[in-house]
């Protein structure tokens, strides 16, 4: 405990040092996000000096092994920079798929070549990923997935097409599910990495309700995959044709992030903030819409000590495994319900779409962009199926 | 302090899991004592064995006789009290009157302290005046005679008011009805002259009275804490109570869930057990979701209130309404998922349905706790 102690007293000595005042402000839009990659441009000085110093110290990843980009710090070390980043309002100097998905599933499936290319490529920034699961036919029945890998020796020709395949029109690389086995539902899915500058890739932005435009269709027309990048790096991760223990280790991680667990802004109560913004717009909150912030309120409140706990229980092997479906469903409808109240406080200000007030429409853009959290990653009836199957141990689920 | 039982708590969970299950089952103790018409709605024989076990002086402190464990391990206890629907004065004595006992004198303490350690005494506290928790506002009267006072009001809900050795009584010694100070708390024995009770059972067969005052005459020692300065008191016990009610409801919740849950295991309907139906499994899955959530908020609570933390106030509230809100739901989804059997008195979920009712309303209900959460939280 007294070591612990030392390390926030360091970690918040070193905040203060490094991280710049302009990176402790909200984020306020995508531009305020660094994703890295190879085509990524900084918004500011403040923005790189603040990936810098995060990337030197193992900060973007600090749960990874400092071999492999991260500081190699302790779960209970990891939450007291959480917090203490929490804090000061620090920014993530650096969001990725790669962090969030690809990373856990390396580390736990990767080989030792894989690892110290791909996670120092990921923590240093230099690598931005997307993910290509879902396709036409296969959403929630994902398994179905039909994109094909023919193996042709040292390499695999991929056809088909991938839908809803987040920023691939930005991303450098892919992680993809892949038939190489048609006989075999289960046990015919390889999950490979490639290069989305590969010949015979295409992707085509979807314009969605918030009036973004986030994610494309992904073509794959005749791509060569080669089978390895070198000695000990295969393009694939885990086994061929195993490809589906990956994918599904991956999800995990995947509706952990979504579900909103590690608390932040999204899990606390609004119901303050609410009767202050409706202030400052000449309102005052209307009794019953009171009542809803405050039951609101609650189920955020108790919603953040139950993240707490499922962490907490995660790192010593307590959760149970297919508790992150849980999370998924209860955060993401919280999430939800918390933009609804917002609009409804926000009255006809938060309707405009574009004026200067309102950010270009912030309100109602990110009102409408929390209807996807629970369908991305698995959606709310996919996650009820699981609980039902794996946690209630229901009949036929 | 993470947020799951340490390896002390897992195994005093599973010794009063054990125990409860065993002694304090609904055949053995609710349902048994209710169709005799107990007048006290509960058996003093599962008192004294609580005292065995050492869970009735949980809370009291070592120096004084008793484990000096805190609110998680209380908390434990109630759940199981909760999941066997185990009627006990545990939550009135244990929790409630050892917590107002805390900070009382050695004198007060060595009068009643052991007799709760044993198990040999029972208590009761009264505080609300109205049919709904309103402890904002107290309008009972206690004027200085003598070296005493002299009270005289009405208190209602007072939970096993009649069987309770001493009954920790609220009341105003000096200012406004509503007003935050002048509050005093005073131990009133029972059989003191000018105390009546009107005997009422409750829709989950527990006892509880409407208690009468009229110009009860008591001593100076009977003051617990500061004269004028009750309030304190009072929500330091009022604290701990709505954390180890909201501990009795995650056990109810969860108690009626399970029952439900094994029931759509072996009932068939339309040639298919009626769990296979997908409309009965999402509801099913999201009742387990919210039981876990309250769950968690009941213990961030109890941890909270242990560690002396301001914000265990705000963190009762949540607990206590997210509790009410999700055993409500459990016991709702339970009876309806039983089909008509579970409209039946031979099946053990309708008695969930009646205990949520009447847990959910003592020390403040969803509503009255959401409430205070906004306060609180300044909107
Ligand atoms: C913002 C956003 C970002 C995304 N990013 C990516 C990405 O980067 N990469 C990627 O591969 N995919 C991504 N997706 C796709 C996402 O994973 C799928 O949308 C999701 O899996 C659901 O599939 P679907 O859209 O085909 O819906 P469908 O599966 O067709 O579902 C339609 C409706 O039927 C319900 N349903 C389906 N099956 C069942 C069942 N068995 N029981 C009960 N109800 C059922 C669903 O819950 C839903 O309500 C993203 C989606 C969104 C919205
Ligand atoms: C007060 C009362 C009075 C009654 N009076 C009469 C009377 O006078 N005469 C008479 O004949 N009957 C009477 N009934 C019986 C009543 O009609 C049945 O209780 C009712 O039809 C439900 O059947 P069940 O109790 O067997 O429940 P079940 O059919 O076993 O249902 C259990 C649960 O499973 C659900 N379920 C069942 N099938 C499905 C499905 N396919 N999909 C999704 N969910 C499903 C149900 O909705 C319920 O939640 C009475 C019942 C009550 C409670």
């Amino acid at each position: 405990m007294a070591d612990l102690e030392t390390f926030r007293s360091e970690t918040r000595a070193w905040l203060e040092a490094n991280c710049p005042a302009e990176m402790r402000e909200p984020v306020r839009d995508e531009s305020d996000i660094y994703w890295g990659g190879r085509r990524a441009t900084f918004k500011n000085d403040a923005q790189k000096a603040w990936l810098e110093a995060c990337v030197a110290k193992g900060y973007t990843v600090p749960a990874w092994p400092k071999a492999y980009g991260g500081a190699g710090l302790s779960p209970a070390e990891a939450k007291v920079l959480r917090e203490e980043m929490g804090r000061i309002g620090a920014r993530p100097p650096l969001s990725s798929f790669g962090i969030w998905m690809l990373g856990p599933a390396l580390l736990h499936f990767g080989t030792e070549g894989q690892k110290q290319r791909f996670l120092n490529e990921i923590a240093r920034g230099e690598i931005r990923w997307c993910q290509g699961y879902s396709e036409p036919g296969s959403g929630s029945d994902l398994v179905s997935l039909q994109t094909f890998g023919e193996d042709k020796g040292d390499h695999w020709v991929v056809n088909g097409q991938k839908v809803w395949t987040s920023y691939a029109d930005h991303a450098d690389w892919i992680f993809c599910l892949v038939r190489t086995d048609k006989a075999d539902k289960y046990s015919g899915i390889t999950f490979m990495l490639f290069d989305m500058a590969s010949e015979g890739v295409a992707t085509k932005p979807i314009l969605l309700i918030s009036g973004n435009s986030p994610f494309c269709e992904t073509f794959f027309d005749n791509v060569e995959v080669p089978k390895s990048y070198g000695e000990d790096c295969p393009a694939y991760v885990g086994q061929i044709n195993r490809g589906w223990d990956v994918a599904k280790y991956l999800l995990g991680h995947e509706r952990e992030m979504i579900s909103g667990a590690d608390g932040g802004d999204r899990t606390a109560g609004i119901g303050a903030a609410m009767k202050r913004h409706s202030a400052k717009l000449g309102d005052d909150l209307d009794p019953v819409l009171r009542a809803e912030l405050a039951m609101f309120d609650v189920d955020a409140l108790a919603y953040t000590a139950m993240g707490e706990k499922f962490l907490d229980e995660i790192k010593v092997g307590k959760a149970h495994p297919a508790q992150p479906n849980m999370m998924k469903y209860a955060g993401t409808e919280l999430n939800k319900r918390r933009h609804e109240l917002m609009m409804a406080v926000g009255g006809s200000r938060s309707l405009e779409w574009d004026s200067e007030e309102t950010e270009g429409g912030k309100p109602s853009r990110s009102w409408l962009r929390t209807k996807a959290n629970s369908i991305e990653g698995g959606t709310s009836e996919v996650m009820l199926n699981v609980i039902a199957k794996r946690i209630l141990d229901l009949p036929g689920a | 302090m993470p947020l799951y039982h340490n390896e002390d708590q897992a195994m005093l969970a599973d010794t009063a899991r054990g125990f409860i299950a065993e002694e304090g089952n609904i055949a053995k103790q609710l349902r048994h004592w209710r169709d005799r018409n107990c007048k006290d709605g509960f058996g003093h024989g599962l008192w004294k064995q609580m005292a065995e076990m050492g869970f009735t002086g949980m809370l009291v402190e070592e120096a004084d006789g008793g484990l000096g464990m805190g609110h998680v391990e209380a908390g434990i206890v109630l759940e199981e009290i909760g999941r066997n629907l185990t009627p006990s004065p545990f939550l009135t004595s244990s929790v409630l009157a050892a917590t107002a006992l805390k900070h009382s004198s050695a004198d007060m303490k060595g009068r009643y302290l052991p007799g709760l350690i044993a198990g040999d005494s029972v208590f009761a506290v009264a505080i609300d005046e109205t049919a709904k928790h309103r402890p904002s506002r107290i309008t009972t009267r206690a004027e200085k005679s003598g070296n005493g006072f002299k009270l005289n009001g009405a208190k209602s809900f007072v939970i096993h008011g009649g069987s309770a050795d001493m009954i920790v009584v609220a009341a105003r010694t000096s200012g406004g009805d509503e007003d935050a100070d002048g509050i005093t708390l005073f131990a009133v024995p029972k059989d003191v002259a000018g105390a009546s009770h009107d005997h009422v059972r409750l829709v989950d067969s527990s006892m509880a009275t409407h208690m009468r005052l009229d110009n009860v005459e008591l001593d100076g020692d009977a003051v617990i804490g500061e004269i004028d300065g009750g309030r304190a008191v009072l929500d330091a016990m009022l604290l701990a109570g709505r954390v180890g009610a909201a501990a009795e409801g995650v056990g109810v919740a969860r108690g009626a869930m399970d029952m439900t849950v094994d029931y759509l295991k072996q009932r068939k309907q339309f040639g298919k057990l009626i769990g296979e139906f997908q409309a009965l499994q999402h509801r099913a899955s999201h009742l387990y979701s919210e039981v876990e959530i309250a769950r968690a908020a009941t213990i961030k609570a109890q941890q909270l209130l242990d560690a002396g933390a301001p914000s265990a106030d705000l963190m009762a509230s949540v607990a206590k309404a997210k509790v009410a809100k999700t055993a409500r739901l459990a016991v709702q989804e339970g009876v309806q998922m039983h089909g008509g059997i579970g409209m039946t008195d031979e099946y053990d979920i309708g008695l969930y349905m009646k205990r949520d009712r009447a847990l959910a309303e003592f020390l403040g209900d969803a509503y009255f706790h959401a409430n205070r959460v906004a306060t609180l939280s300044g909107y």
